[in-house]
């Protein structure tokens, strides 16, 4: 989707600004919506790749004028309503017409257990990766409705595949949940075949592409 | 998007706090979380998770050859090795800036960072200026954190698209080989393995 987020080389959005010895945390509710973000993560209702698609889906607007974690909780919102586990009214109200079903509920004795073991994405395909290192590829030219992890400002530029990471969870489907495996590359694209002659020709981008987003230059 | 601190904590609770408040409690009521567990969360990334496990990691690479010549070969093995491991840092890669070549990264499509080396990440790598102009124009980025890159210097910018994490080996100060390794690490700051500043200077 070429929604707000999508900003690599968006320009006019100003300084950087950044905060010395800045805190981890800027506000209580800072904590408690990234704690709550992570706990519901668990509830095995959704997986990240839901998770940042229902954040991208805001409008554009809101997106890019919301701190950090009003993001966040614009995409909870979204995730608790279409996984139907929240409805609209008891968002409105505040007070719970039913107790939840279904759900694994992340207990506070395994917070330190299942955060250290992380969740791996690796996954057996069973077919060669298509392209090799020194392979020079073209990003198609595809702008899908749905969730991607292909920046728009590579899209239709040549790059050079430098390594293959294995097989990686394809984020396009596992937005839609399903869980799909497909090579992955780091592709690297001189800054001139991004953004044209006036960039400096020792610069480049990394970025990692998966296999059907890619076609031999 | 910066919290302003100069008001009294008196104030009423922002609309913000309000409204987490209130969700926080129809999912404690709902039974979709425990509160303890939301608990845990915040002080695992608030105080037990930080950028000092990075700077472990990059004093141990440079007084070990040995040690970083596997944190750039196996990096999340070398790097599980020290203990530090988990969500969003199962799949590392490290980048090594060196006279030549410099590293710096980026996620412009949301705010991807290796936690279990640098904790969470700053407001500033995930803003929109940030996110938007690394990408088109590293150089005067790197310039806005007192970094000047030589024009004969390579500059990499690593946008974070997949499920890879990437951490920026920052090169060894001069004039510091009389450093211990605890000393070394006091030179490695955060912003340094994101690749937008150098490790700081030996000021001893």
């Amino acid at each position: 989707m070429n929604g707000g987020h999508d900003l690599g080389g968006m320009q006019a959005l100003g300084p950087i600004n950044a905060e010395v010895d800045e805190p981890v945390f800027h506000a209580t509710w800072e904590k408690r919506v990234f704690a709550l973000c992570l706990a519901a993560g668990f509830l095995g209702k959704w997986n990240i790749d839901i998770g940042r698609h229902a954040r991208e889906r805001q409008h554009p607007a809101d997106y890019i004028a919301n701190s950090y974690y009003e993001n966040w909780f614009a995409g909870l919102l979204t995730q608790l309503q279409e996984s139907q586990l929240v409805s609209s009214r008891e968002l409105n109200t505040g007070v719970s017409e039913a107790p939840a079903t279904d759900v694994r509920v992340l207990p506070a004795a395994k917070v330190v257990e299942t955060l250290t073991k992380g969740g791996p994405v690796h996954m057996e395909v069973g077919h060669e990766p298509t392209f090799t290192p020194g392979a020079r590829v073209r990003v198609i030219n595809a702008h899908p409705p749905g969730h991607t992890r292909v920046p728009r400002y590579i899209r239709d530029r040549v790059g050079v595949v430098r390594t293959h990471y294995g097989a990686h969870v394809y984020p396009d489907r596992s937005a839609e949940g399903v869980k799909e495996g497909q090579h992955v590359y780091s592709v690297q694209f001189g800054a001139r075949e991004l953004w044209g002659n006036s960039a400096p020709e020792n610069n480049s981008v990394f970025v990692d592409v998966w296999d059907n987003h890619l076609e031999f230059a | 998007m910066s919290h302003d601190h100069s008001h009294d904590h008196t104030e009423p609770p922002s609309d913000m706090e309000l409204r987490v408040r209130s969700l926080e409690t129809l999912m404690v009521d709902k039974g979709l979380v425990d509160p303890a567990a939301l608990d845990a969360l915040i002080d695992m990334y608030e105080n037990q998770i930080g950028p000092r496990n990075g700077a472990k990691v990059v004093a141990r690479a440079w007084t070990d050859a040995a040690y970083k010549q596997r944190l750039l070969d196996t990096p999340s093995e070398a790097i599980t090795e020290m203990g530090f491991v988990g969500r969003q840092g199962e799949h590392m890669k490290v980048v090594e800036n060196t006279t030549d070549l410099h590293n710096v990264v980026v996620c412009t499509l949301c705010s991807c960072y290796p936690w279990p080396v640098l904790g969470l990440p700053p407001v500033w790598y995930k803003s929109a200026p940030y996110r938007s102009r690394v990408v088109i124009d590293p150089r005067a980025v790197l310039r806005e954190f007192g970094t000047e890159i030589a024009d004969d210097v390579e500059v990499r910018v690593w946008d974070s698209t997949s499920e890879m994490r990437f951490m920026v080996l920052p090169q060894r100060p001069g004039g510091t080989d009389e450093l211990n390794e605890a000393e070394l690490e006091a030179l490695v700051s955060r912003n340094s393995m994101i690749g937008v500043e150098r490790a700081k200077p030996n000021n001893r």
